[in-house]
């Protein structure tokens, strides 16, 4: 067995041990940990392997998450009511845009289906114009931007700056009930699982291949007759829609979804556990999304005053000695060990 | 570099390997839970407020006044012979988060009951959580109203304890024509949906309802329309930062509160200190307390206060809120013995205390508090001059239920 695969399976152990070992407040912050990795898998498909630097992933992760509110909201205030937040803002009759998403399986279509068109239109304008690195980078964040600006104004839409709490179903699950929460987060865990799969068949196919090529030589792919919009959009869209789920998920499981969740911060935030565990290995991306939330929790819960210096502290400390993240180190030793065991049939002079 | 040697490069690399995933690990370990509320010869209360993010500024002035509150009820003996130790935790000015730190206060810390938020939309965060656990909240800042949680006590004023008497005010003094500017989000829309209702009713003309998001800067556009307007009074519901620019560009406009006063309602003495009382004096703002209220419990905590933390300091309604909820749930759980969360609720209704603010006491139907409302006048010191109060405490309303003008409203 290799090392990744010995981590992989000590991973899956850890995660189906967690709902029996810990109690109901921590297994649900483990749940959300594990919604951020979902995202995380994506924004290293893109980021990682594909080289688009994508800052706007909140505004996927809140349109998954807005169509899961919308459907559990509506669900809640019964056929006849209104969402609670739309009472005291104002509004009298349900508005059309809110109808559909009474059904099930149109809410359940458009937490996939919302991100990716999103995802697709944009991507099509934008890389079909040739638009990448910075210029792409800076492109997706002012899209987070205008999306909170958006959510907020439409007060009566969405909630406005408060979002929409106060969720106590999923699907005929009680989510008051530690026993609903344990079920929660085991459809977060097998999504995780899922989506971890589906990244890393992608990457291993001849599109992996083709997307890695696209990162490291767009113009070289051109001339061999590909087309690297195409590539790029395709995996842009697929890390879309995994944000999507994401946001999906997380509404359950935290209770909320606002603005505050989409913006440029928690964009970011995205990010750096990608950029801690390692863009360039899709397991670093879900440690280092897993690893950097906790990290968040602990360090808040046990120095209220000034953990944000500790976070901070750490992102700066990994980025300097370990620039490929967790994965990197992961894989230097590794490179290490071997080597050693080498060592000794190696002539000396060689490795000067 | 020769196999088998281990550069210090090498070493940092699998020090920091070695400690992540440690940090890891220790995830899936849970800590037992500490002690209840009430154990041995302590009470743990929590506090639950933004120390990092937009509003660290503002929330931080709230957790000083009430550890304070919390450091004089120890000094004279505690509550129930026991003494309070507070737990603090972070809202990070993000509302998942106020949800998150709530929930750990309950389940972790077993607080006996929890003082905190600000923001509308961390209060709204926080409800389900106290209302799922059947723990207590105890809120101290003045909010859009329209709501009344069985677990949520709310000692700041809702909508008739201040912009009710203010809106009263401006039309005693003949002001026909206003403008309305607020920040873009649930308070300032609601208020303005309840002054839109009581212009209506009472023939007052709105020329204008403009809305800037939070921490917005820039205010040329806005201050021109005002000018073109020309209004008899501005209503102010911007929060923070944005108050700053406001203030500085009206003044530079060559608006002065003689011709056009502003009146504000998210504006009191820390935030005047911020925008420059030389940009602000002059102008109106509407609560229920000022440093300058003049109470023997007010002359004891303001020294209090400034002993504490430093001569320099200024108090607030909101400090001054928060203060009292304190003094207010302990003053409950005295009454009902026990800190156990139904009977402190059920001994709350009308529990009173002499407050900063003058006579404060509980309504025990809707867990606010009957307060006085002041409009005071801003000076050139930063300080605010108290100009006009209600005759008395105003019993809380709110969902406005006994205004006929409002009965569209909710």
């Amino acid at each position: 067995m290799t090392l990744g695969r010995i981590s992989l399976v000590v991973c899956i152990v850890l995660l189906a041990l967690a709902p029996l070992t810990l109690s109901p407040f921590r297994l649900g912050l483990l749940a959300k940990y594990v919604c951020f990795a979902i995202v995380a898998v994506g924004i290293a498909l893109a980021w990682g392997q594909g080289g688009m630097l994508t800052l706007g992933q909140g505004v996927f992760f809140g349109l998954g998450g807005y169509a899961m509110a919308m459907y559990l909201k509506l669900k809640e205030a019964g056929s006849a009511g209104l969402p609670d937040f739309m009472v005291w803002s104002g509004v009298e009759e349900l508005p059309a845009l809110w109808k559909p998403f009474g059904n099930p399986v149109f809410a359940l279509a458009a937490v996939v289906l919302l991100p990716g068109l999103v995802a697709f239109l944009l991507g099509l304008l934008v890389f079909r114009q040739r638009v990448r690195g910075a210029y792409f980078a800076i492109l997706s964040q002012a899209l987070a931007a205008a999306f909170v600006i958006l959510l907020v104004g439409q007060q009566g839409l969405t909630g406005g700056t408060n979002g929409m709490t106060n969720f106590s179903q999923f699907f005929g699950l009680d989510l008051t009930d530690p026993n609903g929460q344990r079920a929660v987060y085991a459809i977060a865990a097998v999504v995780l699982g899922v989506t971890f799969l589906v990244a890393k068949l992608l990457v291993r196919s001849r599109f992996g291949r083709l997307l890695v090529a696209v990162r490291d030589g767009e113009d070289r792919v051109r001339f061999l007759g590909y087309d690297p919009a195409v590539v790029k959009t395709i995996t842009f869209t697929i890390s879309a829609v995994m944000a999507g789920l994401a946001g999906a998920l997380f509404v359950p499981i935290v209770g909320i979804i606002s603005p505050a969740l989409l913006g440029i911060v928690p964009s970011l935030e995205l990010l750096v556990g990608v950029a801690v565990g390692g863009r360039f290995v899709l397991a670093g991306a879900i440690a280092g999304a897993i690893a950097v939330n906790y990290a968040k929790t602990l360090f808040s819960e046990d120095f209220a005053e000034g953990w944000l210096y500790l976070q901070g502290g750490l992102f700066v400390l990994v980025l300097v000695f370990a620039p490929k993240g967790l994965a990197g180190i992961v894989e230097s030793v590794r490179y290490r060990l071997s080597s050693r065991k080498r060592a000794p049939s190696t002539p000396v002079e060689v490795a000067a | 570099m020769r196999p088998g040697t281990l550069s210090p490069r090498t070493l940092k690399r699998g020090l920091i390997a070695l400690l992540l995933p440690a940090l890891l690990a220790t995830a899936c370990v849970d800590e037992p839970g500490a002690g209840a509320g009430a154990s041995g010869d302590d009470i743990k209360v929590g506090i639950l407020h933004s120390l990092s993010g937009t509003m660290a500024i503002s929330e931080v002035t709230v957790r000083d006044a009430e550890l304070l509150a919390i450091e004089e009820i120890n000094a004279k003996g505690g509550v129930l012979g026991k003494k309070l130790v507070p737990v603090t935790e972070d809202g990070a000015s993000d509302w998942p988060t106020f949800a998150e730190k709530a929930q750990k206060l309950i389940s972790q810390d077993k607080v006996a009951t929890v003082f905190g938020g600000w923001t509308s939309a961390s209060r709204k965060a926080m409800l389900p959580v106290f209302e799922r656990n059947k723990a207590l909240l105890w809120y101290p800042v003045q909010y859009e109203g329209l709501e009344s949680s069985p677990y949520i006590f709310y000692t700041g004023a809702t909508t008739n304890q201040q912009i009710v008497p203010a809106l009263d005010y401006l039309a005693a003094q003949g002001k026909k024509k206003m403008f309305l500017v607020g920040s873009d989000y649930v308070f300032p829309r609601t208020a303005n949906k309840i002054i839109k209702a009581y212009a209506a009713a009472k023939g007052i003309e709105v020329l204008g309802e403009e809305y800037t998001p939070l921490g917005h800067t820039e205010y040329s556009t806005l201050v021109n329309k005002i000018a073109d307007a020309k209004p008899d009074a501005v209503f102010n519901t911007l929060n923070g930062d944005s108050n700053v620019a406001f203030f500085k560009q009206l003044r530079g406009s060559g608006i002065t509160p003689q011709t056009t006063p502003v009146v504000s309602v998210s504006v009191a003495e820390e935030e005047v200190k911020g925008i420059g009382p030389e940009n602000v004096a002059g102008h109106l703002v509407a609560w229920n307390y000022y440093q300058t209220t003049t109470t023997p419990a007010n002359d004891a905590f303001v020294k209090a206060f400034k002993a504490k933390y430093g001569a320099d300091k200024v108090t607030s309604d909101p400090m001054e809120a928060g203060y009292n909820a304190v003094y207010l749930w302990a003053a409950a759980v005295a009454k009902a013995g026990t800190v156990e969360v139904e009977a402190v609720k059920k001994a709350a209704g009308g529990i009173s205390i002499e407050a900063p603010e003058g006579t404060t006491t509980i309504d025990g139907e809707n867990q606010h508090v009957a307060k006085t409302a002041r409009i005071g006048l801003v000076q050139a010191d930063g300080q605010i001059k108290e100009v006009w109060s209600s005759p008395g405490p105003i019993k809380p309303d709110p969902y406005l239920k006994s205004y006929d003008w409002a009965s569209g409203l909710s």
